[in-house]
């Protein structure tokens, strides 16, 4: 009898079950999550093959996380949530993994199929709010189709230009018996991921490279994705063709390598912004023209003839009309390109003047004998770290200090919300990181603002102490927002200067977080290199001036040549 | 030409409404294959680069085969229309002299008004309405345009 019932236990399937065997098939050993009465079952699976969930503290957390990990492993970071208020607690992360092509799959918890339209408890239609922000979504509403949903669901987030994909799970579904199991055969006909390269416009656009006297090359996030960081700098020093960097493409270049240009666009290089005013032919591969780079779409580039590549179609042409638009996975076409016979034709001339652009004007700050400036700390962390460091950042003024100053040197190093601008995303994306990583060192730059939209993320990072380093740049205000009213509305500070803040030392140590706070220019250096010397977690809080801004700058609108504050 | 699946059609024209696109008009049945079906819709675009933006849009969709812009190519297009007109006895064999060269037909008769019925090409359309409007047009229905390239050589 006892046998009999263990047997029975054994061959028992649920579809929670079902979807776990699945996950498992995908190599997926790490989730993010946070339970719920939908996703009861799951959980409960989850317990019984003791499968890894981290339990954030919001759900917004989980996905940041799961983004986190994803942008370091290459892999697709996957997240449980429950139904209603945790789906929607989802949408932000699903918005940001959508805007910056991060591979991830969240399965959200839905009422029974026969709830479903009757305004259930927690009930919410995730079909209809995910639709714009994820790459596709699936309601599973048969156990049978659930392997194979989750398979696609894999294909879709890892292939072609990634995103976020959702899987909307019924509980009846979750907890249903079953005792066969379908096969798990993608049936994605009208999916198109790869398309054949285009040889002869690979061609066309390579001749007229070859004819151009002021080339540059425009590398985005697309490089990193197809682990093409390898084949772009073959390239360009093969050829001597100088690479501008979009945000995203940061560490496609090791930053010391001199035809790095830097960044381009709002806050980027004079060097890198007058190569792209100026250049005669532009080759951007897996960049799309984000108006913080084109900052004025039909002034760009003026001079050059355009060529963009790209995995996704629809990029092609949406912004700025491109000379010799190619449809392509970037390393096929970078890989292409290195097989063709080709010398660095153009003069010297160009690479020159763009050399002593670099010696003449590189990002630059006022130093201070009695502030702490943010630039200085971020330069010692920069060194402290060997510029090898998982750098991660939030949105704001620190975001783009961290672009400019910190010393990247390999691709996907720098973890940060590009295209969405998403405040709140540093520290859980930092733990995402820190868990595929765990034998490097996590730096996380956040503002004051930022910090406290998931602050709640600081007790995950001590129940793991895991080796991230939070460097809190503690100015006081919403500091981006207070540049641009400073720049263009004369100085009227609304609603962006704290009148009132958490002692952010007495929060870390009440979540039994290290913490250390760093105020003096002389000190820092040793301060920080001690905190560096250990492997545990820690939040460092460094009190740097209220006012300091972002420069240089092109203000909203203008063109890439207009910078103000350019040293 | 898309996948019949739940919530595919929502996510096809959210996306043109994301980008400020006005459907006009849209008409979606199963083709052969019941797992696909086949979309005709009318928009306006202010050029050829909007309209190749657009479908490259809708095309990226995981549920989405193709999408064409067939406006330029030649092709057959075909709408049924209703049309509820106001015509006392003593109007209507005018009425009807007036629908014949279109091939409309009174499909339905009440003692104040008719109901003509016309299947045709939109501007064949048009071109009736602006006739029969000064007889008073009570009510309208269209089924929205549907339709496909004349030269397709792939089938369903
Ligand atoms: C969720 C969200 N809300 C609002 C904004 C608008 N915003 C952009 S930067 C910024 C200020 C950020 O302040 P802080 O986190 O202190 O960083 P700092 O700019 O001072 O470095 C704000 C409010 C945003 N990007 N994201």
């Amino acid at each position: 009898m006892l046998e009999k019932e263990t047997q029975s236990n054994v061959q028992q399937q649920t579809g929670a079950t079902v979807l776990l065997t699945a996950l498992k098939k995908q190599n997926v050993n790490l989730l993010f999550g946070y339970p719920g009465g939908a996703v009861l079952p799951l959980y409960d699976a989850l317990y019984q093959m003791k499968f890894q969930n981290i339990l954030v503290r919001h759900e917004q957390g989980a996905v940041h996380a799961a983004e986190g990990y994803a942008k370091v492993t290459g892999k697709p970071g996957v997240v449980f949530v429950t139904s209603g208020p945790g789906a929607t607690n989802a949408m932000t992360g699903l918005a940001n993994a959508m805007s910056d092509s991060t591979p991830i799959v969240v399965f959200t918890g839905q009422v029974g199929v026969g709830a479903i339209g009757t305004d259930a408890f927690q009930e919410a239609d995730v079909l209809s709010m995910t639709a714009p922000v994820t790459k596709n979504n699936y309601q599973v509403r048969r156990v049978a189709d659930l392997p194979r949903i989750v398979a696609e669901a894999f294909r879709v987030a890892t292939t072609g230009r990634k995103g976020p994909v959702v899987v909307d799970l019924p509980k009846s579904v979750t907890q249903e018996q079953v005792t066969e199991l379908t096969d798990d055969q993608v049936h994605l006909t009208s999916y198109q991921a790869k398309r054949p390269l285009d040889q002869a416009a690979m061609d066309e656009m390579l001749l007229a490279l070859r004819q151009a006297s002021k080339p540059v090359i425009l590398a985005g996030g697309g490089i990193g994705a197809a682990q093409a960081s390898t084949e772009l700098r073959k390239f360009s020093k093969d050829f001597q063709l100088p690479v501008v960097a979009s945000l995203l493409g940061l560490g496609d270049m090791p930053t010391d390598e001199p035809l790095f240009l830097g960044m381009g666009g709002m806050h980027g290089t004079y060097t890198a912004n007058m190569a792209l005013t100026e250049c005669d032919f532009l080759l951007c591969i897996g960049a799309r023209f984000d108006d913080r780079l084109a900052t004025a779409p039909k002034q760009f580039a003026p001079n050059a003839k355009i060529a963009h590549i790209d995995i996704d179609p629809a990029e092609l042409g949406k912004v700025i009309a491109a000379d010799y638009p190619i449809v392509a996975d970037a390393k096929v076409a970078l890989e292409y390109c290195l097989a063709q016979p080709m010398k660095p034709a153009h003069d010297q001339t160009w690479l020159q003047l763009l050399q002593q652009r670099k010696a003449a004007h590189p990002y630059s700050y006022q130093e201070s004998s009695t502030e702490l400036k943010p630039q200085r700390v971020i330069e010692l962390v920069g060194r402290l770290t060997k510029g090898d460091a998982t750098v991660v950042t939030d949105v704001g003024q620190h975001q783009m200090w961290t672009a400019q100053f910190y010393p990247f040197s390999r691709p996907q190093q720098l973890i940060t919300s590009g295209g969405l601008g998403t405040m709140g995303f540093g520290l859980p994306a930092a733990i995402g990181a820190a868990f595929a990583t765990p034998d490097k060192t996590v730096v996380l730059f956040v503002g004051d603002g930022g910090l406290q939209m998931t602050s709640e993320e600081l007790d995950v990072l001590a129940a793991y102490d895991l080796n991230v380093k939070v460097i809190l740049l503690n100015n006081g205000t919403l500091g981006m927002v207070r540049q641009w009213q400073d720049l263009f509305y004369e100085k009227r500070r609304s609603q962006t200067v704290f009148d009132h803040q958490p002692d952010f030392m007495k929060l870390a140590a009440a979540y039994g977080l290290r913490h250390l706070k760093v105020t003096s220019p002389v000190t820092v250096a040793a301060e920080l290199e001690r905190a560096f010397s250990s492997p545990h977690a820690m939040l460092i809080e460094a009190d740097i001036p209220a006012l300091e801004q972002v420069f240089p700058m092109i203000a909203p609108g203008k063109s890439n040549d207009q910078m103000i504050g350019v040293k | 030409m898309m996948t019949n699946n739940p919530g595919v059609l929502n996510r096809f024209t959210g996306a043109l409404n994301r980008r400020q696109v006005n459907i006009d008009s849209i008409s979606i049945s199963p083709v052969v294959d019941p797992a696909v079906s086949r979309v005709t819709m009318a928009v306006y675009l202010a050029d050829k680069a909007a309209s190749t933006q657009l479908l490259r849009q809708l095309e990226k969709q995981v549920d989405v085969f193709e999408v064409k812009d067939i406006t330029d190519v030649p092709h057959i297009e075909r709408e049924l229309v209703l049309i509820k007109i106001s015509a006392l006895p003593e109007k209507r064999a005018e009425l009807l002299a007036m629908i014949q060269p279109f091939r409309a037909a009174i499909v339905d008769v009440s003692s104040v008004d008719v109901v003509v019925q016309i299947t045709g090409t939109r501007s064949k359309v048009a071109a009736l309405l602006r006739v029969v409007k000064p007889y008073g047009i009570l009510k309208l229905v269209r089924t929205g345009v549907a339709g496909f390239p004349r030269a397709e050589s792939t089938s369903d």
